[in-house]
């Protein structure tokens, strides 16, 4: 067996390939955030709750109603987006003129209830959620089996990521929403309607977390708590990659992932420590994030 | 002169203090029981062993001496502080006589440290760690149903002297997870075989794949879960997904309930080894409580939890019944005086450490083909005799021994 | 920039102040009497605990305008260190928690340090990460015992002298440990590093201009809410004899600001207000289990929408109006 600073090579590889598919779930909620961030200056601390919720719609849909997979990565987080319009419309909206640490704490209330009223209904072991057939068994890598379905997990939350940052970045769509970020009363004076955009990118943004939680549920199975913990993991992200920042929150949301795993093949105990070590790390040294630039 | 007048004074004292102790406070004997009944060992214990415990009190007959007896239940949460402050209110509230079950090793030797500054007593039956009758072993406290040693002993063993003599564990870290790596280690030493490592991962997982990836790095033969629940059925089924059997390791559940065979289903536990202290399918006993107590658990049989809380509830009553007195050390010191004969126990006793001895089965999960259908999970592979299931008095380190 | 509450009264609440003494004697003879009416003493303890942790992060969030998510790593922290110097150490329980609170209150001079460079959302997020580096330290590190936490803490005799294990004796020492840091408080708000705290959070940038070096008052006013929320958790481990991860949680840091935001944030009595009904809550709703937590969340909800001045901001503002 070969070795790499001590560790067997298979050791190593499969770490960081296991890394990259935690990175590849942080990326996809960490941009969600990102995108919230930089269009309502609100963090949304319900994004694991809503992550939670996508994985739970999916499995209403196959226990109930006898929808599989597939259309459930379409529906689920259809579900989710239109769940977050209402919290925004109903909820959040009110506080734009506040302090922003109202949004924070309103999306902290929240989380407690969704959570909690899941918890009420299922307990928190989780239920199981089968991995689809076209997605089963594995392909031996040589230095490790790698699940056919974790490997679909990397290549469709990559393919979502860029999507997403092509529609920001790339599109006259995307552009509205930066110019709206920058010059709110300006976009408004061109005779954008605002407030719907806003809606529906905190729609969409919450759409993705629902999109990540149906990708999760055959992994982690579905339980009322996953989001729980997961969340903290995301906003250390964000402030990493810099706050409002789409192609920083992808970049580092990967990037993270394979630390963690390289971290869990040289010293485990520091493994979920190790991403807010780097986070105070980059706040001494850049404290606009990596890829963040300095706002008013 | 003087000093004899004191000490009869004093003499007379305690005897009228004692007299008044020796009587069912509050007219009414209450039974806490206490477990998770929303988290990962709900299924094992949870409202089943309040219900078992129910039986017990219905079989015995709803009074002890003339006086009623209640049942209190609460979720601990599987957390330490949780279950203290519970049992802490139950008996100085509520006044509680008995606290029941308590599965996840912390949060049982939190309680026992309540219950014996408060002499009430407790009867240990979802937890497993060997401390309750070691270190950290009370006079009020009797460990009944099952522990790490003797699974390490069931287990441990027999894997040892089929060739799996090289091992890695993977172990819930918390008291419960280290006491069954510890004995079970202990175990494998003594029988010629070595261990290469341990990770540690903390209680209700939801992934294990970087765990059992260093696991398979290992190298080692045996790959033993040190942990119970639904992260020992996690961990089952994504060692599946990794192809790590297919690999040429094999697995060991250390600590696994028919409840968890059941979630994994045949196809995936078949052929799995396993020390259990009940199977409902042993004899005509056995199987006439698993049929009462399924009708009234949906069609649930019971585990070695269930069953072992309604034999000493009852244990306890009939000791409670005897003695007159729900002083935690006075039932507890009556019920290590009489043997416990029934459908869970035959001519177990309960130690001076608190430990109930009595036999333990090795069994087999059955293949989906010799499966009658649910349920019909085990093949008893061999009876391990209470005397050598169970660390011998000689070892214990509990200061009542000596 | 923005502060939490601009506009929030920072007066004494409830007008006069004669009305201020007589509602504070009042509260305080109930107290005092408290045991004898039949109230569950541990009951009370966790209450006052709490009341003074929720003091504490009051003068963070009410006074400085800054929003703190990682104060149960202080709470907790002063926990562990509480219940290990005075389990393993053998140190009386008066010296055990002024280490648990020293600790802390070192803990929090470096959390300070890191996270006061930012303000607003990003202070919160900060403290947050930096508060889940301790919990996942309390998780590892060999003296807390992890998932199992410290059991078993003697309460030992304070000074030596008075049994703790007598449920009077505690509960007294539990009153006079508030008293202390109610006290500290309450002088602290009302001396001129409160007023210049005060003014920090009305208007940032005048305050610099005015030569102070806000950034050193920012992290004194930490250091000391941290201390004192470690005192608040070391009385807590010395009451229940335990020093577990639930008192190192996020989940214990979101608690001290519902209850907080409850009360209503920047009044003195709010947090105590706050703290009374959220324990309150807990432990009456005990027994539906789970959705306690549903119910929290509520209030957050209800809170942040429709009073955020919370119980005592709302009902000052009415009796004011009057």
């Amino acid at each position: 067996m070969t070795e790499l600073l001590g560790v067997p090579a298979p050791v190593l590889f499969g770490q960081l390939l296991l890394g990259l598919i935690n990175g590849s779930f942080y990326a996809l909620l960490s941009l969600g955030l990102a995108v919230i961030f930089g269009m309502l200056n609100v963090i949304n601390f319900a994004h694991g709750a809503l992550y939670m919720t996508g994985a739970f719609v999916a499995w209403f849909l196959l226990n109930y109603l006898g929808i599989g997979y597939w259309p459930a990565l379409i529906l689920a987080p259809l579900v989710v987006g239109a769940f977050g319009i209402v919290l925004e419309k109903t909820m959040l909206s009110r506080l734009y003129k506040l302090d922003h640490l109202y949004g924070l704490l309103l999306t902290f209330g929240l989380a407690l209830i969704i959570e909690g009223l899941f918890r009420n209904a299922y307990g928190v072991s989780g239920q199981p959620y089968p991995i689809p057939s076209a997605l089963q068994g594995g392909q031996n890598l040589g230095f490790m089996f790698l699940p056919t379905y974790r490997g679909w997990v990397v290549v469709a939350s990559i393919i979502v990521c860029f999507g997403t940052w092509f529609l920001v970045e790339r599109t006259r769509f995307g552009a509205y929403l930066r110019a709206a970020v920058e010059n709110q009363e300006l976009v408004r004076a061109f005779g954008i309607n605002v407030p719907l955009l806003m809606t529906l990118a905190y729609g969409f943004a919450v759409a993705l977390a629902g999109f990540a939680g149906v990708l999760a549920a055959p992994i982690y199975q579905v339980n009322p708590l996953m989001g729980q913990d997961l969340i903290i993991v995301v906003f250390a992200i964000v402030v990493i990659g810099g706050l409002g920042s789409i192609l920083g929150s992808i970049v580092t949301g990967l990037g993270i992932g394979v630390v963690e795993g390289l971290t869990k093949t040289f010293y485990p105990e520091a493994s979920a420590t190790v991403v807010f070590l780097i986070m105070a790390i980059v706040l001494a040294l850049r404290p606009h994030g990596l890829f963040g630039r300095p706002r008013a | 002169m003087k000093l004899g007048k004191m000490a009869a004074c004093a003499a007379a004292f305690s005897l009228a203090a004692g007299a008044a102790q020796a009587e069912l406070s509050d007219d009414v004997v209450k039974i806490g029981v206490l477990n998770d009944q929303s988290g990962l060992y709900t299924d094992l214990a949870g409202p089943g062993s309040v219900e078992a415990a129910r039986m017990a009190v219905e079989d015995f007959g709803g009074t002890v001496n003339g006086k009623a007896i209640e049942i209190l239940s609460a979720d601990h949460q599987n957390k330490p502080d949780v279950g203290s402050n519970i049992v802490r209110e139950w008996i100085d509230v509520e006044g509680v006589d008995v606290v029941v079950d308590v599965p996840t090793s912390s949060v049982a030797l939190a309680v026992q440290q309540v219950t014996s500054e408060k002499d009430t007593a407790f009867l240990v039956n979802g937890a497993a760690t060997t401390r309750l009758t070691n270190e950290d072993c009370a006079a009020t406290g009797v460990h009944y149903t099952y522990d790490t040693y003797s699974l390490a002993i069931g287990t441990g063993k027999a894997i040892v002297e089929e060739g799996g003599d090289s091992w890695f564990f993977i172990t819930a870290d918390y008291a419960f997870g280290h006491s069954l790596e510890e004995d079970t280690s202990n175990v494998i030493k003594e029988n010629g075989g070595e261990v290469l490592g341990a990770v540690r991962h903390p209680l209700s997982s939801s992934d294990f794949s970087s765990y059992l990836l260093q696991a398979q790095g290992s190298g080692a033969k045996v790959i033993g879960l040190a942990n119970a629940g639904s992260d020992t059925t996690n961990a089952i089924k994504q060692a599946n997904e990794f192809g790590i059997v297919q690999g040429g390791q094999s697995l060991a559940a250390l600590l696994m309930f028919i409840t968890d065979v059941d979630s994994l289903g045949l196809d995936v536990a078949k052929g799995l080894k396993l020390t259990t202290g009940f199977y409902w399918d042993q004899n005509d006993d056995t199987r006439a409580f698993a049929d009462r107590f399924s009708e009234r658990m949906n069609g649930q049989r019971p585990t070695m939890v269930h069953a072992g809380v309604y034999s000493s509830v009852m244990h306890y009553l009939k000791a409670v019944a005897e003695t007159n007195d729900d002083g935690g050390k006075a039932a507890v010191d009556q019920m290590k005086k009489m043997p416990v004969n029934d459908f869970f126990a035959q001519d177990a006793e309960i130690r001076a450490d608190g430990r109930m001895v009595h036999d333990m089965y090795l069994v087999e999960v059955k293949d989906p083909s010799e499966s009658s259908g649910k349920w019909d999970y085990y093949n008893v592979l061999r009876t391990i005799p209470g005397d050598a299931a169970y660390q011998p008095l000689s070892e214990s380190r509990c200061p009542l021994v000596n | 920039m923005t502060t939490l509450n601009a506009r929030t009264e920072t007066r004494a609440i409830l007008g006069s102040p004669q009305a201020g003494y007589v509602l504070t004697g009042a509260v305080a003879l109930f107290v005092l009497a408290a045991p004898f009416l039949g109230i569950y003493p541990i009951f009370l303890m966790k209450l006052l605990c709490f009341a003074l942790f929720a003091c504490a992060f009051n003068l963070m969030l009410g006074y400085v305008g800054l929003l703190s998510f990682g104060h149960a790593s202080f709470f907790g922290m002063a926990a562990y260190i509480t219940g290990h110097t005075v389990k393993v150490w053998g140190l009386t329980p008066e010296l055990g928690i002024i280490a648990g609170a020293l600790v802390a209150a070192a803990l929090g001079f470096a959390f300070g340090a890191l996270a006061i460079r930012r303000q607003g959302i990003y202070f919160a997020m900060i403290t947050l990460a930096l508060a889940q580096m301790v919990y996942f330290f309390s998780v590892q590190a060999p003296f807390t015992h992890g998932e199992d936490g410290i059991q078993g803490i003697p309460r030992g005799a304070f000074l030596g002298l008075v049994d703790l294990g007598e449920t009077l004796n505690i509960y007294y020492f539990v009153v006079a440990v508030f008293a202390i840091g109610f006290f500290i408080v309450y002088r602290t708000i009302h001396s001129p590093f409160g007023q210049v705290l005060k003014a920090i959070r009305e208007n940032e940038n005048r305050v610099i201009s005015l030569g102070y070096r806000v950034n050193h008052f920012k992290i004194a006013a930490f250091t000391l809410s941290a201390g004192l929320s470690g005192l608040a958790g070391a009385t807590k481990s010395i009451v229940f004899q335990a020093a577990t991860l639930t008192d190192v949680h996020w989940t214990m840091s979101g608690e001290v600001v519902l209850m907080t935001l409850l009360g209503g944030m920047g009044t003195i009595l709010g947090p105590i207000v706050g703290a009374g009904v959220v324990i309150s809550l807990q432990n009456y709703l005990a027994t539906v289990g789970s959705w306690v937590t549903v119910i929290m969340g509520a209030i957050f909800v209800i809170c942040v929408l429709t009073f955020r001045r919370g119980v005592v901001g709302e009902l000052a503002r009415i009796l004011r109006g009057r």
